[in-house]
């Protein structure tokens, strides 16, 4: 009761203050997905609580990722606050390019936020970002096409499973897909789906002296399964489809099944824009048979501060707006609770009004299922999970990606891609000092 | 009988290049249809497209997520800016090339010329240094100035080829009647050099509008262009053709229009005075 | 004739227009080139020293340097050939007496207003997207297997579209020039009897020279730095991975300033080697 009579107190203050001192405004990069641009339609709630204005530059992934390492690296200072991933964060912390998140208020309660994000976004034990949205990846697929096909997704699928059962669904004449999968080039896209499917085949990117792992048999049978199902029952060009065309896709009835992130649950069952809301059901990502890691990713999109903004304390400000409990209760009374950002909060799953939305508890499964410090059967010198958290891993990887996806384009072997992987990589991590 | 195969030649003429400009123009013209589609009918087939309702639902939206008239002004004041900025340094540059010329005069055009083939993307890391160095970084005025830099020399060489036309014996009776330089180039030069400016105004304005390196990597939230505002809408999760379609026909029309209205001094401009 | 007054005057009109160029030349230049001598990592703390020779020697080493160069040319050639080529097709055509000449051509120069971005996107998005797009569509109803363009015809595609872009420049441009065309000569060539291939080839193609060299010349210049249409539709994948895009890779994918900048360096010295090559036949062609 006191503390709920203080903050109210000093959010008027704050607004008398606003009022009569000057307007702040502070500049925020972000991402151009559904729930940032919520956030953006919310601004002025928090405009109103705190008297702070917010100016947004709203960049498509890959541009943001440009423009916002461009202005960090050289301490440029277009921005206070910027949208980063689970990637970034550990690098950048490390190198004192943001500012830490230590002192939140104890309201904020940062303990409700689920470990692995923490984890993920923390550098040496320090928070530098806050998640504004977490995720994993998991199973999504087609109740009635499953029943059709004669069969019953098991929670905890194998990849032989899936293969069978993706064989099964398939129907080209009426343009189903038993499975849908990225494929496009790009560390973020394709690229992490490869990653891991791999890990659980019991790959992994580097053994613990930073050698290229491209070269075992876990990698060429991971692969080479990825590309068997694929040609079986994959859609036609699904070398270049990523996450949305695989969301379009399957919203419109294209696919049995799709493994991608958690958060697609809320778009295939929105009615609103799925063609097949009400027969999609959910399980855990894949594995082989006998491998004990699922193909798990986990990834945040996280709001962190650069250091050196002259308008820190207005930034975040705005953090503990976007990323608090209210904020999730502001959206839910919008929009309703699917539409909540999902997968940072632990108080979110044991609201029980979230509890009954279908993928809830499957999202919570699947994000406690993945340990980015440990992403694979062997031991590995790196954190994350669908990526390693270097430096030079971007570009590696989306050149590695561009490989991979001209073996989905059908223009070279899995051994020759394998074979490039190797040899780039290698040659990458030489050039950084590693080996 | 000869009438008769002239109309048939001129029919079949007609149809054949209405058929190609159609074609040519048939992918903006399906972008402004779909931007007045549902999202969800903006990708079924064609002829479900056509007969679908129309709509300016997208507009809303677009308009609804991102300031339209900030973009819009940001890219006014950038390509026109620019462009008159350039105009102020090429005008005495392509005068004293055309009518004092020198043996180096066509090796100073094409080295001009050739500092347009250095890769923007090399030099982004250094041109941000430099930015952040002199305070312009997301200003108005430090894209005006990069601008005015890549098209300057796009600039120089239309108005030399301009002024070249422009016969010496009218300047040089000018200069017999008592004319400075000043008047010379004010009085006499200008009257004549206005239609040839005039199109080099609009093909700069042209290429300042659709620049999208430099606009879109050196700006954040104030001095961001139509690039920019595009950027948001490339690709979104979910549906979005009808989005992207109605931000792109915002982000063209303005420049289309002006094309199209200034169509004859354009195609002058365009001919590089290659062309008599 | 001119004076030395007017001589110095016009070395000083010339100065600002010089001077700018120069500085906008050679300030990125020299800090390129200081870059490409250094091991410089932003995301590992920024300059960590002299290299030598380092960065050039890894640059050329990659197994993405030739096939870039490679892929480079191939897309300049592609698009120079075609909008050419079609240019002079399309000129002739417009040339011809028709009904509603005007509109024809407003619609075929339209391209050229669509900032790049934009017409990527639109290319491949609304047209080549082999399930919601345009092709796909007519594809299908037709009984085809749609295609999936930016995959299996990547190069192709991007050459098609960049051409699509710069096709109503060079259209326009050929077009003046053969309305420029001294009728009574092609009158005299068709009594001579000159077939139309022949008064084609002997009468109007040396009277185009000019007119080709200035397409080439220009387009040369902006297409050699093309990048929007390459980021946008296939990222570098599927062997559309240009200089341009290798040296953005290098910067800003993996964050190599130093490598980067000697990629740099490689693809002036190729702007140069096109430039002096350019100048050779621009030099014969524009003079007259």
């Amino acid at each position: 009761m006191f503390l709920k009579h203080t903050i109210r107190a000093v959010g008027a203050a704050s607004v008398l203050m606003a009022g009569t001192a000057m307007a702040e405004t502070i500049t925020i990069a972000t991402v151009n997905n559904g729930d940032m641009i919520r956030m953006q339609g919310l601004t002025d709630d928090f405009t109103k609580k705190t008297g702070i204005d917010v100016e947004w530059v709203t960049l498509e992934e890959n541009v943001l990722r440009q423009r916002v390492t461009t202005d960090i690296s050289t301490k440029g200072g277009a921005f206070d606050i910027m949208t980063i991933g689970m990637y970034e964060t550990p690098i950048w912390g490390a190198n004192g390019w943001l500012v830490p998140l230590d002192d939140l208020p104890e309201s904020y309660d940062v303990e409700d936020i689920l470990p692995a994000m923490r984890d993920g976004l923390s550098h040496d034990g320090t928070l530098y970002a806050a998640p504004f949205y977490g995720e994993s990846s998991m199973l999504m697929y087609r109740t009635d096409l499953m029943e059709k096909a004669g069969l019953t997704m098991p929670e905890e699928p194998t990849w032989e499973f899936i293969r069978e059962a993706a064989r099964k669904m398939t129907d080209r004449e009426h343009g189903i897909n038993g499975i849908c999968l990225r494929g496009k080039a790009g560390w973020g896209e394709g690229g992490a789906v490869i990653t891991v499917v791999a890990n659980s085949f019991g790959a992994r990117w580097f053994d613990m002296d930073w050698n290229a792992q491209f070269d075992t048999p876990e990698w060429k049978e991971a692969l080479t399964f990825f590309v068997d199902m694929m040609n079986e029952s994959g859609p036609e060009g699904y070398a270049t489809n990523g996450f949305n065309e695989n969301l379009s896709l399957f919203q419109q009835g294209k696919c049995g099944m799709w493994m991608d992130a958690t958060v697609a649950a809320s778009f295939v069952t929105n009615p609103k824009d799925s063609t097949v809301a009400d027969k999609v059901g959910f399980a855990m990502a894949p594995h082989k048979e006998g491998v004990s890691k699922k193909a798990n990713w986990l990834w945040a999109w996280a709001l962190a501060i650069p250091a050196g903004t002259q308008k820190e304390d207005a930034a975040k400000k705005f953090i503990e707006w976007a990323t608090s409990k209210d904020y999730l209760a502001l959206v839910a009374s919008k929009e309703g609770w699917a539409n909540v950002p999902p997968g940072t909060r632990k108080s979110l799953y044991e609201n029980p009004e979230y509890g009954n939305i279908p993928f809830a508890q499957m999202t919570l499964k699947s994000i406690l299922a993945a340990d980015p410090k440990h992403c694979c059967e062997k031991p590995v010198p790196y954190t994350g999970i669908q990526f390693v958290a270097i430096p030079e891993f971007a570009g590696i990887a989306t050149e590695v990606s561009q490989e991979f996806s001209a073996v989905y384009a059908g223009q070279q072997s899995v051994d020759e891609a394998l074979a490039k992987a190797q040899a780039l990589t290698n040659d990458a991590m030489e050039a950084a000092g590693y080996r | 009988m000869a009438r008769a195969v002239k109309t048939r030649r001129k029919a079949l003429n007609t149809a054949l290049a209405w058929a190609v400009g159609v074609l040519i123009f048939f992918p903006i013209l399906w972008v402004v249809v779909l931007s007045f589609k549902t999202e969800g009918d903006a990708i079924k087939t064609p002829l479900e497209v056509l007969t679908a309702p129309w709509t300016v639902e997208s507009y809303g939206v677009v308009q609804e997520r991102s300031d339209y008239v900030k973009h819009f002004f940001n890219s006014v004041v950038i390509s026109v800016g620019s462009t008159l900025l350039g105009l102020l340094v090429a005008v005495p540059a392509a005068w004293s090339m055309a009518f004092v010329p020198s043996k180096r005069t066509k090796d100073i055009l094409m080295w001009m010329l050739s500092t347009k083939m250095l890769p923007a993307v090399g030099v982004l890391y250094p041109i941000y240094l430099l930015f952040i160095q002199l305070g312009l970084l997301d200003t108005r005025l430090g894209l005006v100035v990069v601008l005015m830099l890549i098209n300057l020399p796009i600039i120089v060489w239309m108005l030399y080829t301009y002024f070249r036309e422009i016969p010496g014996e009218i300047l040089e009776a000018a200069r017999m009647d008592g004319a400075g330089l000043r008047e010379e180039i004010l009085y006499v030069l200008t009257p004549m050099a206005v239609p040839g400016m005039a199109s080099t105004v609009l093909l700069n304005v042209i290429l300042a509008w659709n620049e999208a390196f430099w606009t879109l990597n050196l700006t954040a939230a104030k001095a961001g262009p139509l690039t920019a505002f595009i950027a948001s809408y490339s690709s979104p999760e979910g549906l979005f053709y009808a989005k992207l379609s109605a931000a792109s026909t915002m982000a063209i029309a303005p420049i289309l229009i002006l094309g199209w209205f200034s169509q004859k001094q354009l195609v002058r401009g365009l001919t590089f005075g290659a062309v008599k | 004739m001119a004076t030395r007054h007017s001589r110095s005057a016009a070395r000083l009109m010339m100065a600002p227009a010089v001077i700018l160029l120069l500085g906008w030349m050679l300030v990125p230049l020299t800090m390129t080139l200081w870059f490409s001598f250094r091991k410089y990592l932003p995301l590992r703390g920024g300059d960590l020293g002299w290299v030598g020779f380092e960065n050039y020697v890894r640059f050329v080493k990659s197994a993405s340097f030739w096939p870039s160069v490679q892929a480079t040319m191939t897309l300049v050639v592609g698009v120079l050939v075609i909008t050419v080529v079609v240019g002079i097709l399309l000129a002739l055509l417009l040339d011809q007496p028709m009904w509603g000449q005007g509109v024809v051509r407003i619609l075929v120069i339209a391209p050229f207003f669509v900032m790049p971005t934009v017409s990527a996107l639109v290319w491949k998005n609304l047209m080549l997207d082999p399930i919601n797009g345009f092709f796909g569509h007519l594809a299908r109803s037709l009984g085809l297997q749609p295609v999936d363009w930016l995959s299996q015809a990547s190069m192709p595609s991007i050459i098609m579209i960049v051409s699509w872009e710069w096709l109503p420049f060079a259209t326009l441009i050929l077009l003046t020039a053969f309305q420029s065309l001294d009728s009574e000569q092609l009158e005299a060539a068709e009594m001579d009897g000159a077939g139309p291939v022949a008064r084609f080839f002997y009468i109007m193609v040396p009277h185009l020279a000019r007119a080709i060299t200035v397409v080439i010349l220009i387009q040369t210049i902006f297409l050699l730095s093309i990048f929007a249409e390459i980021f946008v539709t296939t990222g570098g994948a599927f062997g559309t991975k240009t200089l341009t895009y290798l040296i953005y890779q290098r910067v800003l994918e993996s964050q190599n300033v130093g490598l980067g900048s000697a990629g740099g360096v490689y693809a002036i010295i190729l702007a140069n080697i096109v430039a002096i090559f350019l100048m050779r036949i621009v030099g014969k062609n524009l003079d007259a």
